[in-house]
């Protein structure tokens, strides 16, 4: 997992997204950094509120306006700087070269319109395709992504079908153009457990086929180890650490990864133990220090500086990074 | 059926529970067809026991949580709670049962009312069974928050002041408030994140600890429920298919769905090799679902007409692992 093999795609930048409130602007995402190889998946995983979404969708640049804006940083995509791409240009990209699969299948997909039709907006917006062939295609898609009878599947509505049904079509519309990028927000959230693995081995299959990169985002860090090659672990809008996956797993070095990792269930545990916890809850937003943000749940001492000084995030061991905090680090 | 030889007598005992719903059709809106959310349910649980409920979504494991706690009328069998057939008693006669057997619920945002403040929530099931003196109640609720890990001050404030996991704090001790011997949590940790999640789950088996209560525990997330559970029951289609102590189920499962389920959870540890058995298809429709093995369709095994058409026996195959006994499903599975 040298950084020599990886050829990269997309390259984020010191990305700081901010968004206007009645409390003030408020930071999401503060300072977030990674690379996206080629050929590779790159987890995201955090708990609710840490800016995991929010750095998607700046990457894509929906955030939603007037409200959501980027303030600073960089979204190098083939040399292309994303973050201040004129919109019209970023139009012919997303969707296109960039495509993303959505939480919710059901409101990602419009009601009243037929599932063919939805596929055929994409082909043909971004493809000089004729309606006949849009269509035939959208079949073919349907019928990669796993989904029985295409043929008649491309003229029923989102309604007709079943939650991982409806997923496989957002993937479908996802991949239309051949990305060279997807990012998954929290694909399988919204599944059952045994849809979800149907789902998660087609990302799997279709990344292997068609040697996209996945930018795949999650609170399930079970899913991050079964699909990432890389993660970064995000928390109140930093990324605290970042390493392979493997890495990740066996030598967390950031207290709050180490913490995440000792609080969940396991299956092969013991039964009716006292859980690890993390004590305390995610700051709010508005009140975030520049330093250390895990410190106040760290249970550890920290110095004024630790808390008000900005962090350097520092590569402790070959391609392992973690936000240099003296107190929560460990060496 | 439940498991008779038990040691004690069980706080909760229930056999061939069935909770249908009639779905509505045509122009004068008749019954056409029946929606078998709970068919043919039967189970116990022990004073002290978790007994974890385990299932995809529109499985009935809510809706069986529910029908115990007479929120629904069943429409056949029996729920025995200490020793009383709950099943047939009208709205009055339920009264007294109301106070034993409490619910937590999945969505702490959806089943706190935002208008009244956390004094007054907590303290609404001592004034509905006339309990104490104003001041009595006031010192009751204050002890309950000490209990769920909330601080004084927390009382007069309002639920959209909490974060999710106090939230959840705040329904457990609505739920405690009347000392039941028996709370039905239905997800109560699905909403939360990890960190959060592991802290409430902590607090649920130290109230057991300390008050014997019994818990059936509802989830869809099998690690979980493993965690948290004495014994686990795997109900698919509205029917328990397994039924085992938590190792047992987890290291022994013997019907093809509770393999299916095990295997599917990701298992957060990237060395792992999934030995993973992929489910073809969904959960097909509860409406008027056949008589037999209802996981035929999606188990890939050979099934005979007969399979299809007779109920299979709920069976135990070993002591205290019970098994839902489709020839088909299990002949196959002990064969290999």
């Amino acid at each position: 997992m040298a950084e020599s093999e990886c050829e990269v795609l997309l390259q984020v930048r010191d990305l700081v997204t901010a968004f206007d409130t009645d409390d003030g602007q408020v930071k999401a995402v503060d300072g977030v950094g990674f690379d996206v190889c080629k050929g590779r998946t790159l987890g995201i995983v955090g708990e609710s509120g840490c800016g995991k979404s929010v750095t998607a969708m700046s990457i894509m640049r929906l955030l939603p306006q007037p409200m959501g804006k980027i303030l600073a940083g960089e979204v190098l995509f083939n040399g292309m700087n994303l973050a201040t791409i004129e919109s019209g240009k970023m139009r012919r990209i997303r969707g296109n070269r960039i495509s993303m699969i959505f939480q919710e299948p059901m409101t990602a997909l419009n009601p009243v319109h037929r599932i063919g039709k939805q596929i055929c907006e994409v082909l043909t917006e971004h493809n000089d395709l004729d309606p006949d062939d849009a269509w035939q295609k959208s079949i073919d898609i349907l019928g990669q992504v796993g989904i029985p009878s295409p043929e008649i599947r491309v003229t029923e509505y989102p309604h007709q079908l079943s939650g991982g049904m409806r997923q496989r079509v957002v993937i479908a519309i996802a991949l239309a153009c051949g990305p060279e990028l997807v990012i998954a927000d929290e694909p399988t959230t919204a599944l059952d457990v045994t849809i979800q693995a149907q789902i998660l081995q087609l990302i799997n299959d279709l990344q292997r086929d068609l040697g996209m990169s996945v930018i795949l985002i999650t609170h399930d860090l079970g899913v991050i180890a079964e699909t990432c090659d890389e993660v970064c672990v995000m928390y109140a809008g930093r990324i605290v650490e970042r390493a392979s996956a493997k890495e990740v797993f066996a030598n967390p070095r950031h207290a709050y990864t180490q913490g995440l990792l000792n609080s969940i269930p396991r299956l092969g545990g013991a039964p009716k133990t006292e859980l690890n916890t993390i004590e305390g809850m995610v700051p709010a937003l508005k009140d975030l220090k520049p330093g250390c943000r895990f410190a106040p749940r760290s249970g550890r001492k920290h110095t004024e500086a630790e808390l008000m000084d900005r962090l350097p995030i520092k590569e402790i061991a070959p391609d392992h990074w973690v936000e240099d905090c003296p107190q929560c680090t460990k060496p | 059926m439940h498991e008779a030889m038990n040691q004690e007598q069980p706080i909760l005992a229930v056999d061939d529970l069935r909770m249908h719903f009639p779905v509505k059709g045509g122009v004068i809106r008749r019954a056409v067809a029946a929606c078998k959310a709970v068919d043919g349910v039967s189970f116990s649980i022990a004073p002290g026991e978790t007994l974890g409920l385990a299932g995809e979504s529109g499985c009935g494991k809510s809706t069986l949580g529910k029908t115990i706690s007479r929120l629904y009328q069943p429409t056949g069998g029996s729920i025995h709670f200490q020793g009383t057939n709950l099943a047939g008693l009208s709205r009055g006669e339920l009264k007294p049962f109301r106070r034993e057997i409490q619910m937590i619920f999945q969505d702490p945002y959806e089943s706190l009312n935002p208008r009244q403040t956390v004094a007054n929530i907590v303290e609404e099931p001592f004034i509905i069974h006339k309990m104490g003196t104003r001041e009595e109640r006031r010192k009751w609720v204050g002890e309950l928050l000490d209990q769920v890990g909330l601080p004084s001050v927390a009382a007069q404030r309002y639920p959209f002041e909490f974060s999710g996991g106090q939230r959840q704090r705040i329904g457990i001790a609505r739920a405690l408030a009347l000392k039941p011997k028996l709370l039905i949590c239905d997800e109560p940790v699905s909403a939360l994140d990890v960190s959060i999640q592991s802290q409430v789950l902590n607090l649920l088996m130290e109230l057991q600890r300390d008050r014997g209560l019994s818990y059936l525990f509802i989830s869809h997330d099998l690690a979980v429920v493993k965690h948290i559970s004495d014994r686990i029951a795997v109900m698919y289609l509205g029917r328990i298919v397994e039924l085992a102590p938590a190792e047992e189920i987890y290291s022994n499962p013997v019907h093809p769905y509770t393999k299916a389920l095990i295997s599917a959870i990701p298992v957060p540890d990237p060395t792992h090799v999934p030995d993973r058995v992929i489910l073809e298809g969904d959960v097909p429709s509860p409406i008027d679902p056949p008589a037999g093995c209802r996981f035929a369709p999606r188990s890939g095994l050979h099934h005979n007409p007969e399979n299809l058409e007779i109920t299979p026996q709920f069976k135990e195959i070993s002591p205290r692992h019970w098994v839902e006994d489709c020839p088909a499903c299990i002949q196959v599975e002990t064969a290999v």
